[in-house]
C-alpha cells in the first residue's frame, strides 16, 4: 500500500473517515506555508495536499484563486512547491500535490515524479487530468509509485466511474458538487448518492472535497467518506489573517482541530454502515 | 468587381475531416483537458452537434438563418487597387466583414445558439476580450431569446466600453472579471466556472476554434463554409484555385474557416498570420505558434506562451481580437505538418496595411484582418504578379476607429481630423510607419 493509503486505512481502522487538509505552496510565502500546514499536521490532519499556484486555476472559486495569485505574484516556482513537499514529507505525514497539469508537462513529467519521489511526496491530484490523457503521467506514477488522483464528479457516468477508479492509485476523489472549490452552507446532497455509485464500482477509498467548512459539515461527510477534503476553509483562515500570519496559522490549527474532530464524531455512523 | 455567390450553396457542415480522432486529438494536439465534471456535458455537446449535422431541419434553419438574417454567403471582392498596390498580384478579398454584427464571428455563434436550443438549454454564456465575441454572442441570443451572460475581463471592459454598452443593448449581462490577468484568458476561466456550475440549462458558447474537444472541431464545422464559399466563388471568378490563402490567426476560427476547404489542395498554400505586437524578439506579441511552446492551456494541447514554469505569459497585441495567448489545436497540427504556413505581423505592419486598403479600396476593415492583408501583401510579393493571393477579410474596423485615430493622430486636440500622411506605395510594412509612430 501507499503511503496516502496506509493513512487512509489506518483511519478506517480506527473506525473514522480520514482528514486530508489543502493548502497552496508559498501563500503567503514558501516558509510561511510551510507553518501552516505544519499546524495542520499538528492539529490532526492524515493526509496533506499542498496546491500548486497556476496562473488559469479553472476549477477553483475565488478563495484558492486568490492565493495562488498572491503566490505567483511573489514569485512562486515549481521549485518552490517541491520544497514544500519536502518539509511537509519529513514530518512522516503523506503529501500529495494538487496541480493542474501544465506546470507538471513543463517541468517534465518524467522529471516531475522523479523530483516528487526524491522529495519524499506521494503522488499527485490532477483536476483538469482525466485519465484518457494521462498516458505519460500513469507511466511515470506507476515507474515512482506515486498515487494517481484523479477526480469523479456528479455528472460522471457508471463507465466513467469505473475507468476512472482502474486508473486511480491511492484513493478516488469525489467532487461534491457541480461547481468550483469553496466553501458552501449546506452540505451536498449529490456527494452521499456519489459516492455509493463509486463504491459500487471500486474498493479505493473514497475522498470527498468541495465545500466543507467546518467540524459539523465534517461529520457530516465522515458519515459516508473515507476521507474528508478541506481547502478553501483553510486558505480562508490564511487570507482573512492578512499580514498577522501567525493569527492566521493558528487559525489552522484551531480549524484543524474541530474538523478533526468532525470526523470523529461521525464514528458511529461509519460503524453503523 | 464583385460576384455574388450564386450558386454557391452557403450549407452548414457539408465534407468531412479526417482530424481530429475519436478524443478530439489533431496528431499531438487537442484533447480534453478538463475537469471531470465538464466531460459528460462536453460528450453531450458532441452528440448534439454531430445528430444536428445530419438533421436536414437543423441545417436548413441554420441556412435559413444565415442567409435571411446573417447576409451569408459573403461577397467575393476582386480587390484591384489592392493589387495594383502589391505589384500586380490579384488579390481576392472574402467579404466576411459584410456580414450582420460585422465579423465571420456570426457563423459560429448562430450555430452554436440554434444547438443551445436544440439541446433543450436557456442559458448562454461566453466570454470575450475585445467585446466583439460577446456582441455576436447577445445579438444570437436575442434574436432566438435565449438568456445571455458575457464574461469580460475588468482591463477590457474599462477599454471597450462601448462594446460593453453594444451588450447590454442587447439584453445581455456583462459579468466583470477581475482575476489574474483581467483580461480574455481569465474571462474563459471564469466562463468554464460558471458552465460547471450551471450546465443542466447553461451552455458555454465558445468564440474560437479552441478549447477542449468538441469546440475546435464544432467551431470549424460552423465556420468552413467561409472556404466552401470562397473556393466555389475564386473558381467562378478566375477558372482556377488560388495560389495562397491567407488569414490572421487569434484563436483562429476565421483561419480555421476559409483554410479547410482548401486543406486538400495541395497547390494552394495557406497562411495564418499572428499577431506579432512589438515583435516577437521584444516579448510583447500574441504570436503563439512562432514564439511560444506546447502545452496545456484551456482545455487542450497547443502552443501556447508561457513561462519556464509552464505559467500562461499574458499576450500582447494592438488587435483586441488577436490577443490571447493560446491557438486552436488544429493550427498547430496545421503547423507541425506543415500544411500551413504561420508568420507574426506586427503592430506597425497591420495599420500600415489597413490603411492601405482604406486608401485603396474605401474599406475600413478590423485590424485584426489587417494583420491578413499585411501578410498577404509580403505572399504577393514572393509569388509575384501572376499569382492570385485569397484574403479572408474577417471582421469591419467601425470598432478600431478609436484605436487606429491614436496610431495615425487623426484627431488632434481641437476635435479636427488631421490626414496624417498613410502608405503612399504598395510596400507596407517596409518603414513599418503610416503616419505617426507610436
Amino acid at each position: 500500500m501507499t503511503p496516502v493509503a496506509t493513512a487512509l486505512a489506518s483511519a478506517r481502522n480506527d473506525g473514522r473517515a480520514a482528514l486530508v487538509g489543502y493548502l497552496p505552496a508559498a501563500y503567503p510565502s514558501v516558509d510561511g506555508s510551510i507553518a501552516a500546514i505544519q499546524a495542520m499536521v499538528e492539529g490532526g490532519c492524515d493526509a496533506i495536499e499542498v496546491g500548486l499556484p497556476y496562473s488559469d486555476p479553472v476549477m477553483d472559486g475565488p478563495t484558492i484563486q486568490r492565493a495562488a495569485e498572491r503566490a505567483l505574484a511573489g514569485g512562486a516556482r515549481t521549485s518552490d512547491t517541491l520544497r514544500v513537499v519536502e518539509a511537509v514529507a519529513a514530518t512522516g505525514v503523506p503529501v500529495l500535490v494538487m496541480t493542474y497539469w501544465n506546470p507538471v508537462e513543463r517541468y517534465g513529467v518524467e522529471r516531475f515524479a522523479a523530483d516528487l519521489t526524491a522529495a519524499g511526496g506521494a503522488g499527485l491530484i490532477t483536476p483538469d487530468l482525466v485519465p484518457e490523457e494521462a498516458g505519460e503521467w500513469v507511466a511515470a506514477a506507476d515507474a515512482h509509485a506515486l498515487d494517481k488522483v484523479f477526480l469523479v464528479a456528479p455528472s460522471s457516468t457508471p463507465e466513467r466511474i469505473a475507468s476512472t477508479a482502474a486508473s486511480c492509485r491511492g484513493f478516488v476523489y469525489a467532487t461534491s458538487v457541480m461547481g468550483v472549490t469553496g466553501t458552501r452552507d449546506v452540505t451536498s446532497t449529490l456527494a452521499p448518492e456519489l459516492v455509493a455509485r463509486v463504491r459500487a464500482l471500486t474498493d479505493l477509498p473514497v475522498g470527498v472535497g468541495l465545500g466543507v467548512r467546518d467540524g459539523q459539515q465534517a461529520a457530516e461527510v465522515a458519515g459516508f467518506a473515507d476521507a474528508v477534503i478541506v481547502g478553501s476553509a483553510f486558505v480562508a483562515q490564511l487570507l482573512d489573517a492578512g499580514a498577522d500570519h501567525a493569527a492566521g496559522i493558528e487559525a489552522v490549527r484551531t480549524l484543524t482541530v474541530d474538523l478533526a474532530a468532525g470526523v470523529r464524531s461521525a464514528a458511529g455512523v461509519r460503524a453503523a454502515t | 468587381m464583385t460576384t455574388t455567390a450564386d450558386p454557391v450553396s452557403p450549407r452548414i457542415g457539408q465534407g468531412s475531416a479526417a482530424l481530429p480522432d475519436s478524443g478530439g486529438h489533431f496528431g499531438r494536439f487537442g484533447g480534453r483537458f478538463m475537469p471531470e465534471a465538464l466531460i459528460a456535458p462536453l460528450d453531450e455537446l458532441e452528440l448534439a452537434w454531430r445528430e444536428a449535422m445530419t438533421d436536414e431541419t437543423f441545417i436548413a434553419e441554420l441556412d435559413r438563418m444565415l442567409r435571411d438574417y446573417a447576409g451569408v454567403p459573403s461577397l467575393l471582392y476582386d480587390a484591384g487597387r489592392l493589387s495594383t498596390a502589391a505589384g500586380g498580384t490579384r488579390m481576392l478579398l472574402k467579404r466576411e466583414d459584410l456580414n450582420h454584427t460585422g465579423a465571420h464571428k456570426v457563423r459560429n455563434v448562430l450555430g452554436q445558439a440554434l444547438l443551445t436550443k436544440r439541446m433543450g438549454k436557456t442559458r448562454v454564456i461566453a466570454e470575450t476580450g475585445a467585446g466583439q465575441h460577446g456582441v455576436a454572442t447577445a445579438t444570437a441570443c436575442a434574436y432566438l431569446d435565449l438568456d445571455c451572460v458575457v464574461y469580460m475581463g475588468e482591463v477590457d471592459i474599462e477599454r471597450q466600453a462601448l462594446n460593453v454598452a453594444r451588450m447590454r443593448m442587447l439584453g445581455a449581462r456583462v459579468v466583470p472579471v477581475n482575476t489574474g490577468s483581467r483580461t480574455l484568458k481569465d474571462a474563459i476561466n471564469e466562463a468554464l466556472r460558471d458552465w460547471v456550475s450551471n450546465v443542466d440549462d447553461t451552455h458555454y458558447l465558445l468564440g474560437t476554434a479552441a478549447g477542449a474537444h468538441p469546440f475546435p472541431a464544432m467551431v470549424r464545422d460552423f465556420t468552413r463554409a467561409i472556404g466552401d464559399e470562397a473556393r466555389a466563388q475564386v473558381l467562378d471568378l478566375t477558372g482556377r484555385l488560388p495560389d495562397a490563402v491567407c488569414a490572421c490567426v487569434g484563436g483562429g476560427s476565421n483561419a480555421i474557416g476559409i483554410f479547410t476547404a482548401f486543406v486538400a489542395d495541395a497547390d494552394v498554400a495557406l497562411y495564418g498570420f499572428e499577431a506579432g505586437g512589438e515583435g516577437v524578439a521584444t516579448g510583447r506579441h500574441a504570436a503563439t505558434i512562432t514564439g511560444g511552446d506546447v502545452g496545456v492551456l484551456h482545455g487542450a494541447r497547443s502552443y501556447l506562451l508561457q513561462d519556464a514554469d509552464g505559467q500562461t505569459v499574458e499576450s500582447h497585441s494592438i488587435s483586441a481580437g488577436l490577443d490571447y495567448p493560446g491557438v486552436g489545436p488544429e493550427h498547430a497540427w496545421l503547423a507541425e505538418s506543415g500544411r500551413a504556413t504561420y508568420r507574426p505581423v506586427t503592430d506597425a505592419e497591420a495599420m500600415t496595411a489597413m490603411a492601405l486598403l482604406c486608401r485603396t479600396e474605401g474599406i475600413i476593415c478590423a485590424i485584426e484582418s489587417a494583420h491578413a492583408v499585411a501578410g498577404a501583401l509580403d505572399v504577393a510579393r514572393e509569388l509575384g504578379p501572376d499569382a492570385t493571393v485569397l484574403i479572408n477579410l474577417s471582421g469591419r474596423g467601425d470598432k478600431d476607429m478609436h484605436t487606429a485615430a491614436e496610431w495615425f493622430d487623426l484627431v488632434d486636440a481641437s476635435g479636427e481630423v488631421t490626414y496624417a500622411a498613410t502608405a503612399e506605395t504598395g510596400a507596407p510594412g517596409a518603414d513599418g510607419g503610416a503616419g505617426s509612430t507610436r
